[in-house]
């Protein structure tokens, strides 16, 4: 392993419980442990799985109006989100590409913002650019954990009381052995869960406690795309990249209506033009689920084709593999709107050979947050 | 048993071997959920790509550890990938493949020389 790769404060306990360890955005984390891909998805869906999601950017943003700033970077109503609240939101680009997604979580005096492992530099730079009247400020001091499933719920409440009682989405502070810890209702599973920033010098205690609880076991990288796989989450660089519109990509539900056309506060955010357009119009092409009709995986960059021999190159899938609670392959892609209908047949090509797929709504499998 | 660098095995039956993956390649291999066979009575030569082994995690093949023709095939492992997981070196064999010279298995490494191999 890279002596360059960074380590997350659970780097040793990761090792300790016999995890895999692999080079993942310049971080040496676990794609799994001893249980499996398989088992950590279906013990994630049936329990409650443990992720070290420490690799992911923590940010503060400060200043007078910090919501109405960060508006003029996301398509997304952060003045109208409640303290105590949390939302989904996107970086666009002027021409309506996407350069990262995020968490904004309203915490009174501040904004706290996750982003992904491979943008937060890219992010900070742009939110420094760009919002000079913040202060932006990435934490380097604390770990970020995730717990999902259905026996997440009992087995933070048991550690934190008084977590059982928040909602999806929800945000608040909580002390553990005197130590602030930032929850929030929400993760990237399609379960209901938690994620948890932790003080680095807590956090493998912590974890620990959590893994003493009886339905808890630590769940590495691999379980945690196919379970975002399922949910129809996306994953940044593959389903959502530059090229990516939030409304081809299907994230129209981010975008509140305070920032759509005839709106509070329309558009004001890089590439609205596009964006409010495609909201009008309908993008050229969108974001599908698709299931393969035989076993074979589709994975990534699997070129769609809307015959089984001749025809039109479609597009491609940006996301694809097995889905362990599915039990069979499901890909995610993107073709053109015309041919998105559910129930549309298509062919994959994989090694060669053209295998028919059927377009799908998303997600594979529904959400069980707790709303 | 004899066995190859890329971790597959090979039981030797009169002219014909019978191949599959060892335990150490499907334990890093993770759970295996498609397997593609080749088709019966192809000849291949050694390096060949015949069998598509896929896991949650990737796609891998397995080469012709040998010159020779495809003579039979695991139709188990079509329906139930997983086996290969349960009983790699058992019941989840992949191919039988018939030899036109079974001196080429002596290039090949014993149970002892792969344990070394493997450290």
């Amino acid at each position: 392993m890279s002596d360059t790769l960074r380590r997350t404060p659970l780097y040793d306990l990761h090792t300790e419980l016999g995890g895999k360890i692999v080079p993942f955005a310049g971080y040496a984390m676990p794609v799994q442990y001893p249980m499996g891909v398989m088992g950590e998805h279906t013990h994630t869906r049936s329990h409650a799985g443990l992720f070290d999601v420490s690799h992911m950017g923590q940010v503060i943003l400060r200043g007078p109006d910090a919501a109405l700033a960060l508006e003029r970077l996301v398509p997304v109503d952060v003045a109208g989100l409640a303290e105590g609240r949390q939302r989904y939101a996107m970086f666009t680009n002027d021409k309506g590409g996407i350069l990262d997604d995020l968490m904004v979580a309203n915490r009174g005096d501040h904004l706290f913002l996750v982003v992904n492992a491979a943008c937060k530099a890219a992010d900070i730079a742009h939110m420094r650019a760009h919002l000079p009247e913040l202060e932006v400020r990435e934490i380097t001091d604390r770990a970020l954990l995730a717990l999902q499933g259905p026996g997440a719920e009992a087995a933070l409440n048991a550690l934190l009381p008084g977590v059982a009682d928040m909602r999806f989405m929800d945000v608040a502070t909580f002390d553990w052995q005197g130590h602030a810890l930032w929850v929030s209702r929400s993760g990237y599973t399609g379960e209901d869960g938690y994620e948890i920033s932790v003080p680095d010098a807590q956090a493998t205690a912590f974890a620990r406690a959590l893994l003493a609880q009886p339905d808890v076991a630590p769940i590495g990288l691999g379980a945690r795309d196919s379970l975002r796989l399922e949910a129809g989450l996306c994953l940044y660089g593959h389903d959502i990249t530059e090229m990516t519109s939030p409304v081809m990509a299907g994230l129209q539900w981010a975008i509140q209506k305070a920032r759509r056309a005839g709106g509070a506060r329309e558009g004001g955010f890089p590439g609205a033009e596009r964006i409010l357009q495609e909201l009008a119009d309908g993008p050229l092409a969108i974001r599908v689920g698709l299931r393969p009709e035989g076993r074979a995986p589709m994975r990534e960059g699997t070129v769609l084709w809307d015959a089984p021999e001749g025809g039109r190159n479609l597009g491609g899938v940006t996301s694809g593999g097995f889905g362990p609670s599915i039990g069979a392959p499901i890909a995610m892609g993107y073709i053109p709107t015309t041919s998105a209908q559910p129930g549309t047949r298509l062919w994959g090509e994989v090694r060669g050979k053209r295998l028919p797929v059927t377009v799908c709504d998303l997600p594979f499998r529904p959400s069980t947050y707790k709303r | 048993m004899k066995y190859t660098e890329e971790h597959e095995w090979l039981r030797i039956e009169g002219d014909s071997v019978v191949v599959g993956i060892t335990e150490h390649a499907a334990e890093q291999l993770g759970d295996v959920v498609f397997v593609e066979l080749p088709e019966i009575e192809a000849v291949v030569a050694k390096g060949d790509e015949v069998c598509v082994i896929e896991s949650v995690k990737a796609a891998s093949d397995i080469l012709a550890p040998v010159d020779g023709e495809i003579t039979e095939v695991n139709e188990a492992l079509t329906d139930n990938p997983g086996l290969v997981n349960e009983d790699p070196q058992g019941d989840a064999w992949f191919f039988k493949m018939k030899l036109d010279d079974l001196s080429v298995l002596d290039d090949l490494m014993t149970e002892d020389e792969y344990k070394d191999f493997l450290g």
